[in-house]
């Protein structure tokens, strides 16, 4: 049945959708657009040392991000940098020791675009149940801490002072974002992981007066997105990651259109 | 001093610092089914710290605090609500708990706000926001009401109406409530037992033996002593809206 890689790519893609969507509600919420940015760049180490070590990509990538975000964490506690200062020297800084890595890999042929961009003709059936299975898997995890998550997310205090434990839901969201960008990581490339899940939340806010509303909005966007995104790419032979993000962008430009004709028919 | 069983949280030499800067010292309290315990003091004395204390909110404390009890309704003096979520007052509602559309409802008729139910958060008055966050915090009938300024931005009716339905919740729902308000005309009349801080408890009982009370009088002046006071009378009657006394 997936015999065909545009059918793979496709099914992977929803998958990937039905999950940056919801995730993305909360990385717009929380501002975590650049904390994204940061487990994206380490993922570059995580591929790289898969590839030395003959292991699972997705797998390589969940480990490194989820380190990356347990150091960052530990770096807030420990030293007086401002928290933007700290994603930049961690999201380089891994960045620039993945490239060091690739450069002693000499011996192994190296896709560094479709790492970078996404590539549709790389999705295997193993892809596929990674994606699901582990989508999933975040999806459920997400839902039991939805509640704490989101409460914290409009006021830490009154989460805590009402009994939701909202200290474990963010560690547990940390590590549900470092697993997002592991399995997408092939789909749309470690550059644009972060535009896939802002830039459908951001459409989605455009268009929402309630927070369950925005998730919806947001998953319908991330499926037309990758739904559009793919077929152009095959039209016109170009990277699966850059066509899936510019499909998101005009669907967010059109919502700011929806937002004009409300405020139009309210006067 | 009653049961041990009636007590929803205590707080025994209770203190919190901040950078070697101590915001409270030294504080003991405990708040009772059914009991409304109010803190006053001038700005910066520690009421909230102390409520926050309570709540287990601040957690490297010096002392000990003890919470017998989960279902928490707070209020909290100040919250920065981020505009970057769309969120309606609905929504606001079923924050750290589902509720049913009736609970719901019957919260927001009692602080006067039912029409507001599918407004925007955002687009709430800061009076309208307050009565929105007092009907959030009944609608869950917690056992433990922490009201940190509950009324503040309320008109002067709305502030009176306001402080009778906390009243009345803590005789209906038998909860305790820990209260902080600068108001002391209305809410003396209602509360069971005054901590009066200034950094510490500089002194604590009921309303007419903090009145008293030298330190109080140091720190709130003469005249606030005559306010207190004047609760001394018990109310036989109530008045009803035309200004005519009912009898009880």
């Amino acid at each position: 049945m997936f015999g065909d890689f545009f059918i793979r790519a496709l099914v992977a893609g929803i998958g990937v959708a039905l999950v940056t969507g919801p995730l993305g509600c909360f990385v717009i919420w929380r501002r975590l657009s650049y904390f994204g940015d940061t487990l994206a760049h380490s993922a570059l180490l995580g591929v790289t040392l898969a590839f030395t070590m003959e292991f699972n990509i997705a797998i390589s990538v969940f480990i490194i991000s989820s380190l990356i975000a347990l150091t960052l964490i530990q770096l807030q506690k420990r030293t007086n940098l401002p928290g933007d200062a700290l994603l930049g020297l961690l999201a380089h800084s891994s960045l620039a020791v993945g490239l060091v890595v690739i450069g002693f890999l000499t011996f192994i042929r190296f896709d560094i675009m479709g790492l970078l961009f996404g590539d549709i003709l790389a999705v295997t059936v193993d892809d596929l149940l990674i994606i699901w299975i582990g989508g999933a898997i975040i999806l459920l995890i997400l839902k039991l801490i939805w509640k704490p998550l989101f409460a914290s997310t409009v006021n830490y205090e009154l989460a805590e002072a009402e009994g939701l434990n909202p200290d474990r839901a963010k560690a547990i969201f940390t590590i549900l974002m470092a697993a997002i960008i592991a399995i997408s990581i092939k789909m749309v490339g470690l550059l644009l992981i972060t535009g896939m899940l802002i830039i459908p939340a951001a459409m989605a806010r455009n268009i929402s007066t309630s927070p369950q509303k925005m998730v919806v909005y947001s998953i319908i966007g991330g499926l037309l997105s990758v739904i559009l995104g793919l077929f152009s790419s095959l039209e016109f032979n170009t990277s699966s990651g850059p066509s899936i993000i510019t499909a998101a962008f005009l669907l967010f430009i059109i919502s700011l259109f929806k937002i004009k004709q409300t405020i139009k028919l309210k006067n | 001093m009653s049961s041990n069983q009636n007590i929803l949280v205590k707080l025994k030499d209770a203190g919190f610092k901040i950078n070697d800067k101590w915001l409270v010292q030294g504080v003991s309290l405990q708040v009772e089914k059914g009991k409304i315990v109010t803190l006053i003091g001038p700005n910066g004395s520690g009421k909230s710290t102390t409520a926050k204390i309570a709540l287990g909110i601040y957690k490297k404390i010096e002392g000990a605090v003890e919470k017998f009890t989960n279902k928490v309704g707070y209020v909290p003096q100040k919250i920065s609500i981020d505009w970057t979520l769309p969120l309606r007052v609905n929504d606001f509602m079923v924050l750290t708990e589902n509720l049913k559309s009736e609970i719901i409802d019957e919260a927001l008729s009692l602080t006067g706000v039912i029409h507001l139910k599918d407004k925007n958060l955002g687009d709430l008055s800061g009076g309208e926001f307050q009565r929105v966050l007092l009907a959030r915090a009944i609608s869950k009938k917690p056992d433990l009401l922490v009201l940190d300024e509950p009324v503040q931005g309320v008109d002067f009716t709305g502030e009176i109406a306001l402080y009778k339905l906390i009243k009345k919740i803590s005789d209906e729902l038998n909860c305790g409530i820990l209260l902080i308000s600068h108001d002391l005309h209305t809410v003396m009349s209602a509360t069971d037992h005054v901590v009066c801080l200034n950094g510490h408890v500089c002194c604590s009982g009921s309303p007419i033996d903090v009145a008293k009370n030298n330190e109080y009088k140091a720190l709130f002046g003469e005249q606030a002593s005559q306010i207190l006071s004047r609760y001394e009378h018990k109310h036989d009657h109530i008045h009803t809206n035309e200004g005519k006394i009912k009898k009880n």
